[in-house]
């Protein structure tokens, strides 16, 4: 990143840290590797592109930063924290992934039983929020993302753009370090797709949360602080949009 | 927030179709128990009615309800002679079946021991109990007779006076409480060409004796009605009830009748024990071991149904995991609506098995008892079910959700 970044954020402090990140699946002759030492450094506040063909091993990334699928060999560490080593875990990965991580998806998002109010109030109540205030917080961000007018509606009566915007206000619930974006914007079409980039940038900005979001869309690249590239597991920095670079 | 409450109120349509559907099975099974105690109830409500303290029988005979027992009417003389008796009845029990204004009536006769006994211990609901010796009769309800009807029974025509409720016999037929006299004619009731022929047969019989030749004195008798033949025995009676004085021992008195060579004694409970043991312990057993298998297809079914719903619920369970979700939370999920469905059945099954099960042929009798033991197999059912569930909800990748 250095380069891409302005010097004075360079200071600032690192949100995730994956260093030779190594996945394989099976073994002998059905080996496969799907990741090959990754490393990614990324600094609070900064929205971090990663881009590549199908297959080439990015959700495989976002999936072992994400503590979701651990690495075969490598290091992560959030918030300064190390959590994994290779397989190893030296904390609890699901509680982990509740107080500092937030995940955005393609699609299915939400869950269906749960009304966008609540969608978010649940990851709020999972972290030991009572409920009362589970509620505020959760209204209070739908206000945040322009969303509050369909807080009592179910998933399935939300367009594909607010039920993103919910998915975000949901993975900000609990003031998460980093927040995991995979194509979030695959199912919307062009303008809402950048909607919701802007908002990663906006959140990023305004909330000092780092975003990584997995993306085929070339056409908004332009909101990203830094964009990597995937191909055959292996992972490269790529110079960033000129815009961005500019500013 | 309880998102078991949340799923629910989400699919209710489904949730309450299912709960319908669990609640019908989980009435068959609580239909099943009730059918099996009123099986039980049915058969030992007569014996428990006549509060007889000894039951008079054939010799070597296990009693009316078990097999034919026939015992001379004046028996009733000869016990109350023993010390200790305070009263001897004469009990006929017979079941008949005749067709009655296109319908296939059916009843159990018990025959009431006129005068000693009017049937004034029957509970009624219409009517009185019987006012003389002939032609009257009180019906159960379930028999569908009104007071005031009259019942052609062989040559004679009977007057309903009564009409109780819950009488029912062993056989799970309703009783008819006739004096023991009618309950005798109906049973023995032989059409006229029956009784021409049989006279005819008794008077070719007594030619073929040289007696009768010398004395035809004799040959006029056997052209006599049977009642009238010194010879021919009197009508038996199926056995003879017997009350004792208080405080009479009823093991000496039984003593006592045990050495009469022609017949045998049984205390009510003995009688009791040998009537559920006997003729209804096959039905007994066979309600039983069907309750038991419905509710091993219940278990099943709630399992399968349990299992199902939370398959339709994966993709939430993987994203409830990858967002932080403890396992405490997705066991509480599963657990909680298994709980939910099992009660709302149980609660569907107890509703509608209480407007249905009076309109089934025979009693279907539902304790307190007998539901704390059927919620009890609910909840253990429940629990039980929903393990498939809660392993697949435990097994299932939060990287599921991204998929």
């Amino acid at each position: 990143m250095s380069g891409v970044m302005p010097a004075a954020t360079e200071t600032e402090s690192i949100a995730i840290k994956a260093e030779r990140l190594t996945k394989v699946y099976g073994s002998g002759n059905t080996e496969v590797v799907a990741m090959q030492d990754a490393s990614m450094t990324v600094k609070s506040g900064e929205v971090v592109a990663l881009l590549g063909p199908s297959g080439s091993g990015k959700s495989t990334f976002l999936t072992a930063v994400g503590l979701i699928n651990p690495p075969t060999s490598g290091k992560i560490s959030i918030a300064g924290q190390l959590i994994v080593d290779g397989p190893i875990a030296f904390t609890d990965l699901r509680a982990f992934r509740r107080r500092h991580l937030g995940f955005v998806f393609q699609k299915s998002n939400l869950i269906p039983f749960l009304k966008a109010v609540e969608n978010v109030q649940i990851a709020c109540e999972l972290n030991g929020m009572g409920t009362r205030q589970a509620r505020l917080r959760a209204l209070e961000l739908l206000d945040y993302l322009g969303t509050k007018d369909r807080a009592q509606s179910y998933p399935s009566m939300l367009s594909g753009g607010q039920q993103q915007r919910v998915a975000v206000a949901r993975a900000l619930a609990n003031r998460p370090s980093v927040i995991l974006a995979d194509e979030p914007t695959a199912a919307l079409d062009s303008f809402r797709g950048r909607q919701v980039m802007e908002l990663f940038s906006r959140v990023a900005r305004e909330h000092g949360t780092s975003v990584i979001v997995v993306t085929h869309d070339h056409r908004s690249l332009d909101v990203f602080d830094t964009l990597y590239e995937m191909e055959d597991g292996k992972l490269s920095e790529r110079t960033a949009h000129p815009e961005k670079s500019r500013g | 927030m309880n998102l078991a409450i949340k799923d629910i109120a989400y699919n209710l349509g489904r949730f309450v179709l299912t709960a319908v559907g669990i609640g019908m099975l989980l009435m068959v099974v609580m239909g099943m128990g009730g059918i099996y105690r009123g099986v039980v109830e049915d058969a030992t409500l007569l014996i428990d009615r006549l509060d007889a303290d000894l039951w008079v029988v054939q010799r070597g005979t296990r009693g009316p309800f078990a097999e034919i027992s026939r015992v001379p009417a004046k028996l009733t003389d000869r016990v109350l002679a023993v010390p200790g008796v305070r009263q001897s009845r004469e009990f006929v029990y017979h079941t008949i079946q005749r067709e009655r204004q296109e319908r296939v009536l059916r009843m159990a006769v018990l025959g009431l021991s006129w005068p000693t006994d009017k049937g004034d211990w029957i509970p009624l609901v219409a009517g009185r109990s019987l006012g003389q010796a002939r032609f009257e009769v009180i019906a159960d309800q379930t028999l569908k007779l009104a007071v005031g009807q009259q019942i052609p029974l062989g040559n004679d025509v009977y007057q309903v006076v009564g009409i109780s409720r819950g009488m029912i016999g062993s056989g799970g037929d309703g009783l008819a409480f006739f004096s023991s006299a009618d309950a005798l004619a109906v049973q023995l009731d032989v059409p006229g060409e029956a009784i021409r022929l049989e006279r005819e047969a008794r008077e070719s019989r007594a030619r073929q004796f040289d007696a009768a030749v010398q004395q035809p004195s004799l040959l006029e008798n056997a052209r006599r009605q049977s009642h009238e033949l010194p010879a021919t025995a009197r009508p038996t009676v199926n056995a003879v009830l017997v009350n004792l004085d208080h405080p009479a021992d009823a093991a000496t008195v039984a003593s006592i009748i045990r050495g009469w060579s022609d017949v045998t004694v049984y205390t009510a409970e003995e009688q009791r024990n040998l009537l559920l043991q006997g003729s209804v312990e096959k039905v007994r057993s066979q309600i039983g071991l069907f309750r038991v298998l419905l509710t091993i297809i219940a278990t099943i079914i709630m399992a399968l149904i349990l299992y199902t719903l939370t398959l339709d619920k994966l993709h939430s369970i993987a994203l409830l995991k990858l967002i932080g979700a403890p396992n405490y939370v997705l066991l509480g999920l599963i657990l909680q609506q298994a709980l939910i469905l099992g009660a709302s059945g149980f609660a569907i099954a107890f509703l509608v098995g209480q407007q249905i099960f009076p309109n089934f042929p025979r009693r279907v009798i539902i304790t307190p008892e007998d539901l704390v033991q059927l919620a009890v197999i609910v909840f253990v059912i429940s629990i039980a079910s929903s393990a498939l569930g809660v392993w697949k909800a435990m097994t299932v990748a939060p990287n599921e959700a991204l998929a």
